[in-house]
Formats: C-alpha cells, structure tokens, sequence
C-alpha cells in the first residue's frame, strides 16, 4: 500500500460504496474517513494512512471528479490547520480517538484562544491561569482572550494558560482543549474596520477543564503551541495559485474593463505589483517543488510576509484607481460571517481587511525577526525577560 | 510549469566553477586588475573555457560545444556574479553565441565553434544598455564594408571578433583588421568595461540576411539569464553583510543584533529569494523553447535588476564607513548591480514590455 495507483483503488471503493449522488453529505465524509481518505498523511484509524503528504493530491482529484463532498476545509480552517496537528502530535489516544473525526468531517468546529489583550506578540506573556483543583483534579480557568475567530460557532478550543507564574514565562503555560459550552465561557463580537466581526472577546470565568483535556505535560504548553503556530504560518502562505490570480486578479480585471479609469502613475504601479505578485508566486511554487522533492527550504518563512504587503498594496492601489467608487463602501452592517470572504466583497473591503494580514498569526515584524534570526543566524536583541519570574514582568 | 530547482549535476557544476573561482578570482585580485590596462582577467578565462568548457555549454555537440542549456550557463553566471568575474562569458558565450545560434551557415558554424572552445572572444556589438527588441541603425553595410560608431559595448575591448547589426544583415568582422578601431570608455563598472567601436570601411562577412531575430534572439536569451548573474551578485552582499553584522560590535552587541538592520536584511532576503524563483524560471523557459519565455524573461528583468541594486546598497549602508572604502570589495557589487540595472533593458523598459504581453496597457 505505497503507491498512487492503490491510493486511486482505495478511493474508487469508497465512491463505489458510497455514491457521492445518493450518499448524505456527512455520511460520505465520515466514511471517507474512515477509510483512511481524510488526511492520508495521518496514521491509520485516524483519518489516516500513514502515507506522504504529497499522495493527498491523488485522493483528492479522484473525488473532485466524481463530484464528492468536501468538509468544507475554509469554514473549519482553524481545526485543520492548527488544533489537528497539534492533537496528532501531542495528544493521548483516548484524545486523538475523540476529537479527530469530528472535527475533520465537520461536525464540530474548533477555535483558539492564544492571544490577550495583554499578550500580542509576546503571546509567552498570557495571564489567563488555569488553576488545579486538587479535589476532583479539574482545572479551573479565568481570563480573557481576544482575536478568536469563529468563537461564536465553536465547540471547542485550543487554549494555552498559565499553570504556574513563579517559572519565567515560556515555562509556566500549559495547553488545553477547552469546551465552549461550559457555562463559563462568554463570547462577545469584536467589531472590526470593516464593520463586521469575525473576531471575538472570549472570558472565561470559573471554566473547568478536566485533566484528560491537557495536550501534552504541565508546563509544556509553550512547545505545544509552538505546533500550532507554524501550521497557521504555513497554511496562510502556502497555497498554490495561478498566474495573475489571488488578489492581483481583481485589480488586473478593473484595469481591462475600465480604460477610462487609466493613468499612467497607476499604470506604473499596477506592473510593479503585477510583477511582485507573479515573482511571489514562483517563489511559493518552488517552495513547493522544494517539498515535493523532500528538500524543504527557509522561503517559507517568507510567503506571509510577501502576501500581506502585496495584499494591502494592491488592495490600496484598487481603491484609488476606482477614484469616486473608491469613495462608496459596500455594507457597513455589523455582521457575524463564518468566513472571511475577500472576492464576495467590494474593494474598501479587500483594503481594509487586507490590513490585518500584516498583523495575525504573527506580525510582519516578529516574522522579520524570525527570519533574520532563524534564516540569516543574526543574534538575538539582549532580552530581559529571560530568566524573570512571570509574576514579576512589568505589564 | 517550469523546474525552479536545480539538478544535482547543476550543484556540482556551481561546485566546480565556485572552486576556481575561490583560487583565482578573489576580491583583492580584482580589485588590482580593473586599475590596470588589462581588465579582462585573461588566465581565469581560459580556465573557464579551455579548462571547463564552459563557453559552449549553449552550443551543440556537433559544433564543438558541449550541447547543454541555459539552466547551466544560469548556474556559472550567479558563480560569475558572485565573485564579479572580469571575464566576457555573458557577452560572448551568451549573447554573441545566441546570435550566431540564430544564423545558417559555414561561416557562423565557425565561428560557433571558435566561441565554444573560448580561444575566440565575440561580442555582439550593441550597447550594453540594449533592450530585446530595439532597433539598431548606428552602422551601414555597402559592398561587404561597414562604416558607423556603435558606444556602449561591452567586452570589446577583449574581442576577437565583432558581431555588427546593420539594416543590410548581421556581419562578422575581426578586431585586428584595418578600419576597426576600438577605444575603451571610462566605465563604472569596470569588471565589465565598455567601449566604443568604429569601423570607417571595415570588411566584413555576411552572417545572415536579416539581424533582426538574430539580435532579438541574443538580447532576450542575455537578459533572462542575466538575472542569474544579478542573482549571486544579490547573494554576495547579503551573505558578506550577515557575516560582517553579526561580528561587528558597537554599543557592546553585535551590530546585527539590532531590529533596525535585522529587517532591512530580511527584506533583502526575501527578495533574493524572489530573485532565484525569476530566475530559474526565466532559464527553464529559455532552456525549453516554450512560449512563455518573453513574459518569464521580462518578470526576471524586471524584478531582479532592482533586487539586486538594493542588496549592494544595503550592503555599502551596513557597512557603515568600511563600505565607502575603496579596499573594501563592496563597491565593486554595487557598480555591478547598477551597471547590470541598465544592461539589456531596465526594470522599467521590461514592465512595459509586459504590459503588451499580459494585456495590461498603458493609458
């Protein structure tokens, strides 16, 4: 069971077995899974085969073609591309057993509750405390967490807290899955520029968390989260796309539709952007090529960074070449939206929204940090938070 | 889609030529040689070529070179680039040979087979500041005689042979014979030294009929693979700027330990990184003859020129004072970078190329 063609055996026993036309939707997507067609990277009995990565392509065009439903992957991003690893990594087997399946097949929706109002970047700092209660041997947690996309319609979160504030930071946090039904756990909407809100304000009072709901050992959080957060990095950057598409698109569009809108100032940009953007794409396609060939290089690191500049710049250049529909904006309504929907929307809403890819998962200048430090070796500022208790760190 | 990485036969070619390179073509050597009357690095040359065989890498076997393509000619021109070679390998074992590559005949068979061995020097006489696609005018053929000045061109001072557009065809002319007179301009990068030519009743031999797709054919294949070359130029200033940061210390840190110049050589990472994806694409199309390579040629040129001057900027500035130096060899990259910004069209001149060729058209 190692090649391709096995792969396109195994999927056509599913299609067989389940036609995708007389087959429920959720009932596809469990059996999909259960033949091991979910993710066939994963182990076997978990969605999985224990395959490559790469082979995922082949399941995936087989059942595109047959017309199969999908799980969906936009609206449940944050439990594939963050929480799902992290569980595969780091969580028991009563714990894989448990979350895997729903989550992939959709099912249950997971959010995450990393950032606080008073941790952003240095996300080591988080006040949340997660308190153990000796008696039954739950945890309790009390905090506020901020940023959480989707929390209105999860059923879960990943959540790091802090266990112990007498250690220095990175080391007093642990990591949890936190159940958003508890009555402890209060989601209000944190409208954004855009006038919508895909955000929240989590608090958390009194929630309890029994032990079997910790990933990975007391303390450890920090490692753990480490997990999640380069698969958000990864997962934001490192789509395929084709040549002129993504945001470039759009604006490449208005230019040909609306010659009298043209001037040669805009001109100049819109080709610099265009060819930014095309020099972006190679770059991420031989990042792919790198992986594919089991050489995986640094020019990950950068595709957040290359894609959120040229999102805010191309999105900033659409609006002004619109000039007086530059001025109109779509819909201000406050809305709560499961996804975030760039195409759907007009330009001052790519432009405005655009400008919170220089911020989340990871701001443009922590990455640059990361890739100077990690990429370049350059040395590390002088850090004076290193061997400080976190209970003693000014805030 | 084109193949962006390099074969494993691509790493030890760059291997080979960088060894060579590290034993003869070191900073300080170059440096003493462009304060010469002899810029062209002669000995280094001819290991290059007679030693490697490196200049008929573009050339079939059946010619005498050695039938493999412009993927490899990409890998010795980031080496070139990297140790700023003073050697004519772009100007006569790329765009002269593409000329010649373009034309029928006993005669540019030849003269192939005399750039593949590197024992004859050609250089395609148009400025070096040429885009693919001009028009060239400066010189007229009447009765196999040329009489014009052509400014600008690069290498000919260590040219056997010249490679003359006229309106009339494309003609070949050797340096040494009367009414060819090539006088050498002052230039600002003088590992790549400029000349003018004149022939006043130069005779020359017809090449073929029509320079045009000959001309077009060398300037195109010259500039996509100049971004090769722009490439390891960008590569050295950001390799020698991260060693000279991380042990240069003031304010009792090392100086790379600051956020300030972190970023700015993060930045320029990321556009080296940009520049190896443009320029292994613009070498894969050409190395393939597929279609797409005017609009691969033009991203390439129009993105890793600015890279690469941006790189030896950055890098005289995180020097500090020792970059103003003239001992110190990164003047030599940013005189590079800036000449090659110009050389075989700008950024911009690339742009509006694109701009016919993707359907993006000016007001």
């Amino acid at each position: 069971m190692t090649d391709a063609a096995e792969l396109r055996r195994r999927t056509e026993e599913l299609l067989a077995a389940h036609p995708p036309r007389s087959t429920d939707r959720s009932d596809f997507l469990k059996a999909r899974f259960d033949a091991g067609l979910a993710w066939v990277h994963f182990p076997e009995g978990l969605g999985g085969l224990g395959l490559p990565r790469s082979l995922q392509a082949v399941v995936d065009a087989e059942l595109a073609a047959a017309g199969a439903p999908d799980n969906e992957p936009r609206r449940i991003g944050i439990g594939l591309g963050m929480a799902a690893p992290t569980i595969l990594g780091f969580g028991t087997d009563e714990q894989k057993r448990r979350f895997l399946r729903p989550l992939w097949v959709g099912e249950e929706v997971w959010c995450q509750l990393f950032s606080e109002p008073g941790a952003g970047s240095d996300l080591a700092a988080l006040g949340t405390r997660a308190v153990r209660d000796e008696a039954s041997g739950d945890w309790v947690v009390d905090g506020q967490k901020v940023w959480t996309s989707g929390a209105h319609n999860a059923r879960w979160a990943i959540l790091i807290a802090r266990t112990d504030p007498d250690v220095p930071k990175h080391r007093g946090i642990t990591y949890f899955v936190c159940d958003m039904t508890d009555p402890g756990v209060e989601v209000r909407p944190l409208r954004q520029i855009t006038g919508e809100a895909e955000f929240n304000e989590v608090f958390l009072t009194g929630v309890r968390i029994p032990d079997a709901h910790r990933l990975g050992a007391v303390g450890d959080g920090w490692k753990v989260a480490q997990t999640t957060l380069m698969n958000e990095r990864v997962s934001i950057g490192g789509s395929r796309i084709p040549r002129e598409g993504g945001m470039i698109a759009t604006l490449a569009k208005t230019w040909r539709e609306r010659p009298e809108l043209r001037t040669h100032d805009t001109h100049q940009r819109l080709l610099k952007l265009w060819v930014e953007a095309e020099v972006a794409r190679l770059t991420g396609e031989r990042l792919r090529q790198q992986l594919v060939a089991g050489q995986p290089g640094p020019e990950g690191s950068g595709m957040k960074l290359n894609f959120a500049r040229l999102n805010q710049e191309i999105t900033g250049l659409e609006l002004e070449l619109l000039g007086e529909d530059g001025l109109l904006y779509d819909d201000w309504t406050m809305r709560r939206p499961a996804l975030v929907d760039f195409m759907g929307r007009d330009a001052g809403y790519r432009y405005l929204r655009a400008k919170g890819n220089s911020i989340e998962g990871g701001t443009s200048e922590v990455l640059l940090n990361i890739v100077a430090e990690r990429v370049l070796g350059l040395p590390s500022e002088p850090r004076t938070d290193k061997d400080v208790a976190w209970k003693d760190l000014a805030r | 889609m084109s193949d962006l990485l390099y074969t494993e036969e691509e790493d030890a070619l760059r291997s080979a030529v960088r060894d060579l390179l590290a034993d003869h073509c070191d900073a300080a050597s170059v440096l003493a040689r462009v304060e010469t009357d002899e810029p062209h690095d002669r000995a280094l040359w001819k290991s290059l070529t007679e030693g490697m065989g490196l200049a008929g890498l573009l050339v079939p076997e059946e010619v005498g070179g050695q039938g493999a393509t412009h993927r490899e000619v990409a890998v010795v021109l980031e080496e070139l680039g990297r140790s700023v070679a003073p050697v004519p390998y772009l100007t006569s074992a790329v765009v002269a040979t593409e000329a010649l590559l373009d034309c029928a005949g006993d005669e540019a068979s030849t003269l192939l087979a005399a750039l593949a061995s590197g024992r004859t020097v050609g250089v395609l006489t148009v400025p070096l500041s040429a885009a693919p696609g001009q028009a060239f005018d400066g010189v007229r053929a009447e009765g196999g005689r040329l009489d014009g000045r052509v400014t600008g061109v690069a290498d000919a001072a260590a040219a056997d042979v010249l490679l003359v557009p006229t309106s009339s065809g494309l003609y070949a002319v050797g340096v040494g014979v009367d009414g060819v007179t090539v006088e050498p301009q002052t230039s600002l990068d003088r590992t790549r030294p400029l000349a003018t030519v004149t022939f006043a009743g130069a005779p020359a031999r017809v090449l073929t009929d029509n320079a045009v797709p000959a001309v077009r054919r060398a300037l195109r294949a010259g500039a996509g693979l100049l971004a090769s070359e722009q490439l390891g130029v960008a590569d050295w200033c950001l390799t020698e700027t991260v060693r000279y940061t991380r042990e240069r210390h003031q304010f009792n840190r090392p100086v790379g330990s600051f956020q300030a110049l972190k970023h700015r050589l993060a930045q320029v990472w990321l556009e080296v990184v940009g520049t190896r994806a443009a320029a292994r694409s613009a070498a894969d199309t050409l190395a393939a003859g597929s279609d797409d390579v005017d609009v691969a040629v033009a991203v390439a040129q129009s993105y890793a020129g600015p890279a690469a001057v941006h790189a030896a900027e950055e890098a005289l500035q995180l020097h500090g004072g020792i970059g103003m130096t003239w001992e110190h060899p990164v003047h030599l990259y940013l005189k590079r970078a800036k000449a090659d910004s110009i050389a075989l069209g700008t950024a911009g001149r690339h742009r509006e190329e694109l701009a016919e060729l993707v359907d993006l058209r000016a007001p």
